[in-house]
């Protein structure tokens, strides 16, 4: 088990990578701009220039090593790994070029994978965000009780996922489970092969899970976005007259459209790489029904020892991955992030 | 966390390349000196008893031969298994060391990290028999077991007798006829943990030993082609036993060890009447019954029944063990050592152990419990023990033999779809 959660936590470094990456890229480039700006001024400048250059890379030296380590030679080597036909050990002598990946693409479990994984990225937002909108309404509003009922919808986030992971497979044993004890008490009955052991329904009963689980996070940081709303929004609001429903059509959801866009792309991230919640709920069975692109590298890699296939498969999770993030900031969060003024501006307008 | 994974990954392909060379400079090791020589041995007995008992082989050796010295490490198993990976690709290879035998003992012979014992234990073959075959490869022997369980229907004699069933299933048709009899006096009548997959897969395994002829299941080890028709027979009869619909309500799911619904435990506390598993069951299960002990005297034994139209040895067995490995540059008093393990009276301490079944004839005394001396009465008459498929064909074939038999038990797999993904695997 620790092995396979190392592999995890590995890949999933490895596919994080572009998110944190750029970022950390430009800040060194500006950093180091920045010392060659005051130049003009004369030639006393050069020498506290260099001096300036020196201590930057002093400082920045150890992270970048860290950052070349642990992230990008690590992805160079899962895709040196990803042409060889590889055991685990012996010297990586068999290239294959693109067979692994032809034979990744091809694999009816790994495109199954994919779908599973798109499917759960889709439903994710789709019904996190109705509710958590809903809930993080409601939870903003002066109520009896509001801390409280805030901390319980938070909780599931907080807890482990292993461990709510195990709480759930028990709650969802079929015949003896409590879920089943339930609809037996009102004289219903859930599938023969319990929810999790029905192909049909297992991949909607991890989303289900999956939605419980996450819902605390969308919830707590769509009331954060609340804070943000100036309040004498709503005064004017309520001044001309408007309801409570047009004042969180016409002001609440404009202005919270930045944080639903980032924690939407958080989502997305979140889903493409999910493993922990299915691999101890179903680990992608019952018949491949609930696997996905991170299961499907687990089980060729640490398990079928297949690692050439497994870094074929994390390569085109990194490359999933990195171009849904790209397009996702070029078509929907640039607005956030080039002119975080223009939206407000569009909506007292 | 991850990072280590990678950082040893990359570290340890650098030593790999190492590690070959020096294996190719070093040939079997210098021959017979009389000076202190020192043998380390990694084996998985952390626990009692086992770890009492490698305790006494080592020092019963080491009084027998003066002039060595056994560095006994017991390591955790799984802990164990990744070092023994670890050791092969950086070079720290213990002299001698736990060995499960198949598909990866294939691997490491072919690295040329292990010692061909064949010439020097024949007498020892001879006492162990059929259970020898999973760590010998195309006639040579890389290894010896000094455990060797296999598997059968464990099962539940009260819940038999209250079904009106008279005795222990011989055919396959006795086994329908007996799950029958079990549905009809409400009884449960198997329970398998197809959640985990091997579980389910093992009765393919033991639908395919009773298909095909041991020759053909060894050569299509060897020659990773598995399109025998006895191998989709195994598929089909196994479709047949599946409609009579014989397990646990919520069996797809189900974990074969751990927890209250796990299928040990249900047969453990009394709610299905038999299940399919390996000599260790007993003990498991004891960890999971409610009484703290299991089904005590009610427990009951036997094996796979015989399947129709199969070209497989009528008393085969399906099974696996433990055994250790010299490696190719361990000095010669390895070998001694391991006849030592393999002598009559350590095998029969062994036994006494209760940790498992000695494979030495003549060592059968130390075996107390009923059930285990009639598994070990069979195990005896076994011309043939077949290893787990997926430890003897290796864990790609194997892998993805398990995945494609539990679809055959989630009814999205077939016959042929089986025998399709294996050949896929091994190409």
């Amino acid at each position: 088990m620790t092995d396979v959660a190392d592999e995890t936590t590995a890949r999933v470094g490895v596919t994080a990578s572009p998110a944190t990456s750029s970022p950390q890229a430009s800040a060194t480039g500006r950093a180091s701009a920045r010392p060659v700006a005051p130049a003009p001024g004369g030639r006393r400048g050069t020498g506290s220039a260099l001096r300036k250059r020196l201590e930057i890379a002093f400082f920045v030296a150890p992270a970048l090593l860290l950052f070349l380590f642990f992230v990008v030679v690590p992805i160079i080597r899962a895709v040196q790994l990803s042409a060889y036909r590889w055991k685990g050990y012996g010297p990586l002598v068999d290239f294959v070029g693109l067979k692994n990946y032809v034979s990744v693409l091809n694999n009816d479990v790994f495109t199954g994978a994919l779908q599973h994984n798109l499917i759960i990225v889709v439903a994710s937002v789709a019904i996190q965000l109705p509710l958590g909108l809903a809930i993080a309404l409601l939870l903003n509003r002066k109520m009896w009780g509001q801390g409280v009922l805030r901390t319980i919808i938070f909780v599931p986030y907080v807890l482990a996922e292993v461990i709510a992971g195990v709480v759930w497979f028990q709650l969802l044993q079929p015949k003896y489970g409590v879920i089943d004890a339930m609809l037996d008490a009102v004289g219903l009955s859930g599938p023969e092969q319990g929810f999790l052991g029905t192909p049909e329904y297992a991949l909607w009963t991890v989303i289900v899970v999956l939605t419980w689980k996450y819902l605390g996070l969308a919830v707590i940081l769509f009331l954060a976005g609340l804070q943000g709303v100036p309040e004498e929004l709503y005064e004017a609001s309520q001044i001309d007259g408007a309801s409570w429903w047009q004042t969180q059509r016409k002001i609440t959801l404009p202005l919270l459209g930045p944080t639903i866009r980032t924690w939407a792309f958080l989502s997305m991230i979140g889903s493409l790489q999910l493993f922990d919640m299915v691999w101890i709920l179903t680990q992608g069975g019952p018949a491949n029904a609930t696997t996905t692109m991170a299961t499907f590298l687990i089980t060729e890699g640490t398990k079928r020892q297949n690692y050439g296939i497994a870094a074929a498969a994390s390569v085109i999770l990194f490359i999933v991955a990195l171009v849904l993030a790209l397009l996702y900031q070029r078509f929907i969060l640039r607005r956030d992030i080039q002119d975080p003024t223009a939206s407000k501006k569009k909506v007292k307008a | 966390m991850g990072i280590t994974r990678w950082g040893r990954s990359v570290a340890a392909v650098a030593a790999a390349t190492a590690l070959l060379a020096a294996c190719a400079g070093t040939g079997g090791g210098s021959e017979g000196s009389d000076g202190p020589v020192t043998l380390t041995w990694w084996h998985n007995g952390v626990d009692e008893p086992l770890n009492s008992y490698f305790e006494r082989v080592a020092l019963g050796f080491e009084a027998d031969h003066p002039n060595v010295t056994i560095e006994n490490v017991p390591i955790q198993n799984e802990e164990l298994k990744a070092k023994l990976a670890d050791a092969l690709k950086t070079g720290g290879f213990p002299d001698i060391f736990q060995q499960w035998g198949g598909g990866q003992m294939g691997e490491q012979v072919a690295a040329g990290v292990l010692l061909d014992l064949t010439d020097d234990v024949s007498s020892e073959l001879e006492l162990i028999g059929g259970s020898a075959a999973g760590w010998q490869l195309e006639g040579r022997t890389y290894g010896l077991p000094f455990s060797m369980g296999v598997e059968g229907f464990w099962y539940n004699r009260a819940l038999f007798e209250q079904a009106g069933i008279e005795s222990t299933p011989i055919l396959q048709e006795d086994l329908d006829a007996a799950v029958a009899k079990l549905r009809a006096a409400g009884i449960v009548p198997i329970a398998v943990g197809a959640g985990d997959k091997w579980p389910a897969a093992h009765y393919w395994y033991n639908y395919a030993l009773r298909a095909c002829e041991p020759d053909t299941m060894m050569a299509a080890g060897a020659s990773k082609s598995f399109s025998d028709p006895c191998f989709e027979k195994a598929g089909t009869d196994l479709e047949a036993f599946l409609a009579t619909s014989p397990f646990q309500d919520g069996f797809l799911a189900a974990p074969a060890q751990q927890g209250d619904t796990s299928s040990a435990a249900l047969l453990a506390n009394g709610g299905v009447a038999m299940e399919l598993m390996g000599h260790w069951h007993p003990g498991v299960m004891s960890g999971l019954a409610a009484n703290g002990t299991g089904l005590g005297n009610d427990l009951g034994w036997f094996p796979f029944p015989l399947t129709a139209g199969g070209q497989g040895n009528a008393y085969s067995a399906l099974g696996g063990g433990d055994g250790f490995s010299c490696s190719a540059d361990a000095p010669p008093e390895c070998v001694e050592f391991l006849q030592y393990i393999l002598s009559v009276d350590v095998q029969t301490d062994y036994a006494e152990t209760g940790a498992g079944l000695p494979v030495t004839q003549g060592s059968e005394a130390g075996v107390s419990d009923p059930n285990m001396a009639a598994l070990l009465a069979f195990r005896n008459k076994a011309p043939y023990v077949q290893l787990w498929l997926d430890v003897a064909y290796g864990s790609t074939v194997g892998g993805a033999l398990n995945d494609a038999i539990a679809q055959q038990f989630a009814g999205t797999g077939s016959a042929a779809g089986v025998v399709d993904a294996m050949n896929a695997a091994a190409g």
